[in-house]
């Protein structure tokens, strides 16, 4: 609990990549920042009541499950689009070798 | 024996955890319909992590304690003071800047989420995020302090702010006896993350 160590600012790249993904979507204004705020508040309520969040990995995934609510509520992103897609980059990974980039196949 | 697929020989790319997945999937998603560009999201990664800091908001806080005109300016309305330094919200939020004193040490939590001076102290630490903090820091601040290793005299009152997602709050450290001769840059230094957000004290001079 000291400030003398050098955290990383994101452990994991994905923490970075959502937060980014977060406020791009509101610098380019498809929704205000207190919206956001009041949402991701009812995320973390939520889950802090199964158990108590550390603010690591658990603030990031109250962090994505409430964006993805968002995106849904604003017909960005359907849920059922958003699954096919994660299980298209699963596919593509699992059958990718290992040490290649990986990409979605064409018509992913 | 059933093969390990977290064996060394693994044929294929390592599998990011789900939510990795998920993140990737809506990336995608919404780059194909042109909502998002992954060159600016790289940049705001970028920024976050190497860019912006503490040390950005212990500029603001050696300014105030070397120059009392800047002090009075930033403690009147902290915004537009911070702005002009290149330090301004892009959420849009204003920058409410409050002193510690002899009689008052304030300390600042988000008791919602975790709203935080973003421009001037970078991304929250963990610890800021947990449910233990946000829910002690106004319950029981002297008890949180002392975890914190900070000690305060019993006539000194704690005022616990609570910020949201249009009031961030930065707090003016006391500044350490000894250091009457120094400048802005060598005060900056004695500036600690966890004394701008009250949880801490600034660094004693040579210390």
């Amino acid at each position: 609990m000291s400030d003398q160590a050098p955290e990383p600012v994101f452990t994991q790249p994905w923490h970075g990549q959502v937060f980014a993904l977060t406020v791009s979507l509101n610098e380019a204004g498809h929704f205000a920042w207190p919206e956001w705020t009041a949402r991701f508040s009812k995320t973390l309520a939520r889950h802090g009541l199964e158990k108590e969040l550390d603010g690591g990995d658990d603030y990031f995934t109250a962090w994505l499950e409430t964006l993805e609510g968002l995106l849904a509520d604003l017909g960005e992103a359907a849920p059922e689009e958003v699954e096919r897609l994660r299980a298209a980059w699963e596919a593509a990974y699992l059958s990718t070798p290992h040490g290649d980039p990986v990409h979605l196949p064409k018509g992913a | 024996m059933p093969h390990d697929h977290h064996d060394h020989d693994d044929p294929h790319a390592l599998l990011p955890p789900d939510p990795a997945l998920r993140v990737r999937a809506l990336e995608t998603l919404l780059a194909r319909k042109g909502l998002i560009e992954p060159a600016a999201l790289d940049e705001i990664i970028d920024t976050y992590q190497n860019r912006i800091g503490p040390r950005n908001g212990a500029q603001v806080v050696a300014r105030a304690w070397a120059d009392p005109a800047f002090r009075a300016a930033l403690l009147e309305d902290a915004t537009p003071v911070v702005a002009d330094l290149g330090f301004f919200g892009r959420q849009g939020e204003h920058v409410v800047a409050v002193e510690n004193t002899d009689e008052v040490h304030n300390m600042v939590v988000c008791t919602l989420c975790s709203c935080y001076p973003w421009p001037l102290l970078g991304i929250p630490p963990a610890w800021y995020k947990s449910d233990a903090y946000r829910s002690r820091a106004v319950r029981e601040p002297r008890k949180v302090l002392a975890e914190f290793g900070v000690t305060l005299p019993e006539d000194t009152a704690v005022r616990v702010w609570d910020s949201t997602a249009e009031v961030r709050y930065l707090v003016i450290p006391r500044r350490p006896e000894g250091t009457e001769g120094m400048g802005v840059d060598e005060l900056a230094k004695l500036v600690t993350r966890d004394s701008m957000v009250g949880t801490g004290l600034a660094r004693a001079s040579g210390a």
